[in-house]
């Protein structure tokens, strides 16, 4: 989130407004010590339902949707500037080598180069799809997603009104429907207090869930020219 | 089994209903269908604005029995998620897949409204006349 509000701050005079939505389901008390830390001047949404996600077709954060002055997307869900070069971490002592923060580093100041320029030229940016480009960057949603967001939706419905393990069995349900979900899985695992590991909520599940994607990315690159595409893990 | 207060999920809003859940399916009546989905029946099939679902008409008494809706059977054939708790008590009438991708083929952004800290709602179709960064977050 500092991050967003330095590239806000040197950009916002440009007709621009970033909206970060937390997809929290333990709502609005749990984001706003992370809010309050960052002390955004754009917008900062709780989203418990995860809706956006929903909506957009989103599978983990952070994720972003580039939307132009019209309410037209020019870039649809994509990874905002994270990398898959976390996956080389020491398990033990959670350190990283230089090279993949280094990696990590140049993902995240080329993807925020990009948003900048687009920020600045609108749809002269080069970073901005056409209407064809855009459409064919959608990831699609299917049936088993759909029934997926419908479960999960429920879950977190249940669980706020007293009925937590039965709202945990279709929380269950939604990741099994929707395994690209990490948002699913580890949210389910977040609301169930599942083992803190250097900041995330994950106990050794996330780890062997991460492993099974093997040459899958976590952060699929964003389609931007110098955004590095080698795995880094 | 008669419920008197039967929480419908739909679109992020829950309302309560009067419904009768029989073998798992989810039946409420004409007016209530109408209140609650904005779904109407007429004799072309289920209405809203003006798109008409028309039901196999030899299954009729799968979807209409009296003044009642088989809502299950309906939200079945328009291919869109219908989930309950156990006890009937609560049930999420989901979004079909093909609505969504539609809405994002359209490129048109998919309005929402969520609160910020202080509870005011954001309406993304507010904002429309600026660009928008919309990015997500978690704490986990």
């Amino acid at each position: 989130m500092p991050v967003w509000q330095d590239m806000y701050e040197s950009v916002k005079d440009h007709n621009f407004i970033v909206i970060a939505v937390a997809q929290e389901s333990r709502g609005e008390e749990t984001a706003r010590e992370f809010i309050e830390a960052a002390d955004p001047s754009y917008v900062c949404l709780i989203d418990e339902q995860h809706q956006v996600a929903d909506l957009y077709n989103m599978v983990n954060v952070p994720n972003a949707v580039w939307i132009d002055e019209n309410g037209v997307i020019v870039r649809p869900s994509e990874t905002a500037g994270s990398h898959d070069s976390f996956r080389s971490m020491n398990r033990t002592d959670f350190s990283q080598s230089d090279e993949a923060l280094a990696l990590a580093a140049k993902a995240q100041s080329t993807y925020l180069a990009a948003v900048k320029d687009w920020a600045i030229k609108g749809s002269e940016s080069e970073h901005a799809f056409s209407e064809q480009e855009a459409r064919e960057h959608i990831a699609r949603p299917t049936q088993q997603t759909a029934l997926a967001h419908a479960s999960f939706q429920l879950g977190i419905y249940l669980r706020k009104n007293g009925k937590e393990e039965e709202g945990d069995l279709f929380l269950k349900s939604a990741s099994e429907l929707h395994p690209d979900s990490w948002n699913m899985f580890r949210q389910a695992m977040n609301l169930k207090d599942i083992g803190e590991v250097a900041g995330l909520a994950a106990d050794q599940s996330f780890f062997d869930r991460l492993d099974a994607l093997e040459g899958k990315r976590y952060y699929p690159p964003p389609d931007i020219a110098g955004f590095p595409r080698e795995p880094g893990y | 089994m008669v419920l008197d207060m039967t929480t419908l999920l739909i679109d992020d809003k829950a309302t309560i209903c009067n419904a009768n859940v029989k073998s798992n399916e989810l039946w409420i009546n004409q007016e209530e269908l109408e209140q609650t989905t904005g779904w109407s029946l007429k004799p072309e099939g289920f209405c809203q604005g003006n798109t008409c679902i028309p039901y196999p008409k030899t299954e009729t008494e799968n979807y209409v029995q009296g003044s009642e809706v088989n809502v299950s059977s309906f939200w079945t054939l328009m291919d869109k998620p219908i989930l309950h708790d156990e006890s009937g008590e609560t049930w999420m009438l989901g979004t079909s897949h093909k609505e969504r991708l539609s809405a994002l083929n359209s490129l048109e952004a998919p309005n929402f409204s969520l609160p910020d800290l202080e509870g005011k709602q954001h309406t993304l179709s507010d904002y429309k006349g600026k660009r928008v960064f919309l990015t997500t977050w978690s704490s986990w």
